[in-house]
């Protein structure tokens, strides 16, 4: 039996998903919607950082939609327990990662721990060794067999991967001969030399690089633990891919809290002019001239103080938390829209001038339907380019956030807090490095796809660099 | 321009103000000084004595906004509001919660946070032009190609990996330079020299990318087309032509961050163990000490302010068809 939960920021997520099919569906019959897009998708860098935002992206919502197990029953008992630990479908899918737990530190693909331990054998004596693990590498009779052992299930992963990727480029194949009406072996070869407009190989050579990875940490870390284990004993890789869904939910809902008030007042500024547009720079100056990183660390202090005084307010440690990751979207959102709002504020100037706009005043058309209908269609692109550039800032600020110790929960699992509590494992001797190897990993591939998809993004959709 | 500065310095005041009505809402509203007193004692075993003696001892057992117990002025100056925000515009921060004179802190501190800053930012700046200008001037080559996707590249890397990672080569395996501390005096340079370089290799990537976009920018322009049909040569055209131009954005853009020097880097400092601004505000925040909070924030604020001001100076100096209204 098993009890779902929905929590704050996975409700605000589906949202999120929901608004941007929602958009899809609108754009996919309106060419002016579509000609930038189909400009994105035709740049390989573009689409090779789109399958790689994709498998984070996937990731991420695996891992928003959570629930309760319930407890095992005991004798008289009338409702059912439910266990008070959240958990989600990808905790549920990487099984044995998630629970196979060993004592302290060990490195990545070790068999024994990072650490001594005293010992007592069969003879009374205590001695100092480095124990097997408990899981990591258990099945083998003699450590020393590890590397053929590795190679074996690398072997099945790649091919595995190799026959995913070659099904997936037969159903592409077939799929596009279908709609083109043209051969499916001409199709497959035009395919293999990329020779289509949309560079479908580069996607499906990316597909290929992440197939290989999923097979691989698939048959791998289910005997080893591929990135070592930390302090208490935890899989690394298990931290690293939980943190995926903290880095994109700060990295998204942000944005959603942000973008009202910047739209709403950039454009009211902008159109209005006089008092409203004093006010609304005021507005604006007085909050930039406070430095980003004291503002937020100002307010999560007072949350801090806020939720330690009303521990009522909170079922579990998951809801705390994650209503702690919400409250810091809200403040990274308060204390970031100023800068599309002034950017919103000075095209709504510009804008506001320009012939259709005095046309449509002239015929008295009203002040709400030329801001929504006329000005707003014109203003979105400079907010879908401020959207992609801002996602990989966040990502970013997230773990230097966390550093400081005004970021996410520390119960959370994010890049933030992998980073902070290995800080201290890098003066250790000899050093413990996985931990943080594996976090500033994780972080560059999704911020490096990021930046590279905005850039694409830009390119398409900023008028000024079109030819 | 002496009108124009003066009415530029009088808009700071109200803007001011909004800072100060924000953190005093965020630190006294939002949370009431009893919650901020629970929370420093522990959350258990407090007593009202403990509240009222930890409040009496900082300060905080006055009224919020209006003392009604109070004679005279003293009713709007005997209040929490008064002493603690008021008193902010005289540069009169008071005393930490944990009992230290905050201004004599920052007076202090203020000089390792810039003998850091400082050449990060002059040692940045040069770096990030050179680059920008080697990529401009070989544009379109595979040199220009690379140079941009390595920009991406470091764009893309956190920030605090740079500070782990160099701190482990330059230190731990190379020996060059120690891990952490600080020397006042000349001494100092040992521990300022690794900070500045992984500083500026940090910035690299942004500000590479963004200065190579303004020469770019200016490299198409009419003025240039005119002086190579002139036959300029092309050297003489990026330093003598393109190189004034484009530094107009780009002094204007960085002018801002000057005063803003004196704060220091959170980061940097508490990575190197500089007794910097910045080291001290990450100590209050972890310590939770509000009153040191409260008080950089203020100073921030004005420092900021002060680089818009300052901006807008330099704008009218450098491009004189900017004019003052």
């Amino acid at each position: 039996m098993i009890q779902p939960v929905i929590l704050w920021t996975d409700a605000l997520v589906f949202l999120l998903v929901v608004v941007v099919l929602v958009f899809a569906l609108y754009a996919r019959n309106k060419e002016h919607l579509r000609a930038p897009w189909r400009q994105v998708v035709r740049s390989r860098m573009a689409v090779a950082s789109l399958v790689v935002l994709s498998a984070y992206t996937v990731t991420g919502l695996l891992d928003s939609i959570h629930f309760r197990t319930a407890l095992p029953e005991t004798a008289g008992q009338r409702e059912i327990q439910y266990s008070g630990e959240v958990l989600s479908v990808l905790d549920t899918l990487l099984g044995p990662v998630r629970t196979q737990v060993e004592k302290s530190y060990s490195a990545p693909f070790a068999t024994h721990l990072y650490t001594r331990e005293s010992v007592t054998t069969g003879e009374g004596e205590t001695v100092r060794i480095f124990p097997r693990l408990q899981f990591g590498g258990a099945h083998l009779a003699d450590p020393a067999h590890k590397g053929a052992d590795i190679a074996a299930r690398s072997a099945i992963a790649a091919a595995q991967a190799v026959s995913a990727t070659a099904a997936l480029y037969l159903l592409a194949g077939v799929m596009l001969a279908r709609r083109r009406r043209r051969p499916l072996f001409a199709m497959l070869g035009q395919l293999a030399r990329g020779e289509t407009e949309i560079p479908w190989r580069t996607a499906l050579l990316a597909v290929l690089l992440i197939a290989l990875l999923v097979a691989l940490l698939a048959n791998l870390s289910a005997a080893y633990h591929v990135l070592g284990t930390d302090k208490v004993g935890q899989d690394v890789l298990y931290q690293s891919i939980k943190s995926i869904r903290t880095g994109l939910v700060i990295g998204t809902l942000t944005t959603l809290v942000m973008l009202p008030f910047a739209v709403f007042l950039g454009m009211m500024a902008g159109y209005f002019r006089g008092w409203v547009d004093d006010v609304i720079q005021y507005l604006y100056t007085t909050l930039n001239s406070i430095p980003g990183v004291l503002l937020i660390a100002a307010a999560v202090l007072m949350m801090q103080v806020y939720m330690a005084n009303h521990p009522e307010l909170f079922e579990t440690m998951a809801e705390r938390a994650d209503l702690r990751l919400l409250f810091l979207c809200l403040i990274l959102g308060v204390t970031s829209w100023t800068g599309l709002c002034r950017l919103l504020r000075g095209e709504t100037l510009k804008l506001r001038e320009l012939d259709y706009v005095q046309a449509a005043t002239a015929f008295g058309v009203s002040r709400a339907t030329i801001l929504v209908r006329h000005l707003l269609p014109n203003l979105l692109h400079l907010v879908l380019i401020a959207v992609v550039i801002d996602f990989s800032g966040l990502v970013l600020a997230e773990a230097v956030l966390s550093y400081v110790g005004v970021g996410v929960d520390p119960t959370t699992l994010s890049w933030g807090n992998m980073i902070n509590g290995a800080r201290l494992e890098m003066a250790r001797e000899p050093m413990v490095w996985w931990s943080l190897l594996a976090a500033f990993t994780f972080m560059f591939t999704l911020v490096l796809a990021a930046n590279l998809f905005s850039d694409a993004v830009r390119d398409a959709f900023d008028p000024r660099l079109r030819r | 321009m002496l009108a124009y500065v003066v009415r530029r310095a009088l808009y700071a005041i109200p803007i001011l103000v909004g800072v100060n009505l924000i953190t005093f809402f965020l630190f006294f509203v939002v949370n009431t000084p009893d919650d901020m007193a629970r929370m420093h004692l522990g959350m258990k075993r407090v007593t009202p004595d403990a509240i009222e003696k930890w409040k009496a001892e900082r300060g905080y057992d006055r009224p919020l906004l209006y003392n009604a117990q109070a004679d005279g002025s003293d009713r709007l100056t005997a209040t929490i509001f008064f002493d603690k925000s008021v008193r902010l515009f005289g540069f009169d921060f008071g005393s930490s919660d944990a009992g230290r004179n905050i201004g004599a802190d920052i007076k202090q501190r203020m000089w390792p946070s810039l003998a850091i800053a400082l050449p990060q930012f002059l040692v940045g700046l040069l770096v990030y032009v050179s680059f920008a200008m080697l990529l401009a001037f070989f544009r379109g080559s595979y040199l220009d190609v690379s140079g941009v996707v390595l920009c991406v590249v470091l764009m893309s890397i956190s920030g605090l990996f740079y500070i782990i990672a160099g701190q482990y080569v330059f230190s731990k395996l190379l020996h060059l330079f120690p891990v952490s501390g600080y020397e006042p005096g000349w001494l100092a340079w040992r521990f300022i020299l690794l900070p500045v370089v992984i500083g500026v290799i940090a910035g690299l990537g942004s500000s590479g990318r963004v200065y190579r976009t303004f020469f770019l920018e200016e490299i198409g322009k009419d003025y240039v087309r005119t002086a190579r049909a002139k036959g300029v040569p092309e050297t003489r055209l990026l330093f003598r032509h393109v190189l004034k131009n484009a530094m107009v954005p780009i002094l204007t853009g960085v002018v801002v961050v000057i005063p803003t020097l004196f704060m220091g880097s959170l980061i940097m400092e508490s990575f190197f163990g500089i007794p910097g601004l910045g080291s001290y505000t990450i100590e209050a925040i972890q310590n939770q000490d509000f009153a040191i909070v409260r008080a950089m924030v203020f100073l921030g604020s004005v420092l900021y302010i002060l680089g818009l001001l300052l901006t807008d100076i330099s704008y009218t100096l450098v491009d004189p068809r900017i004019r003052l209204s």
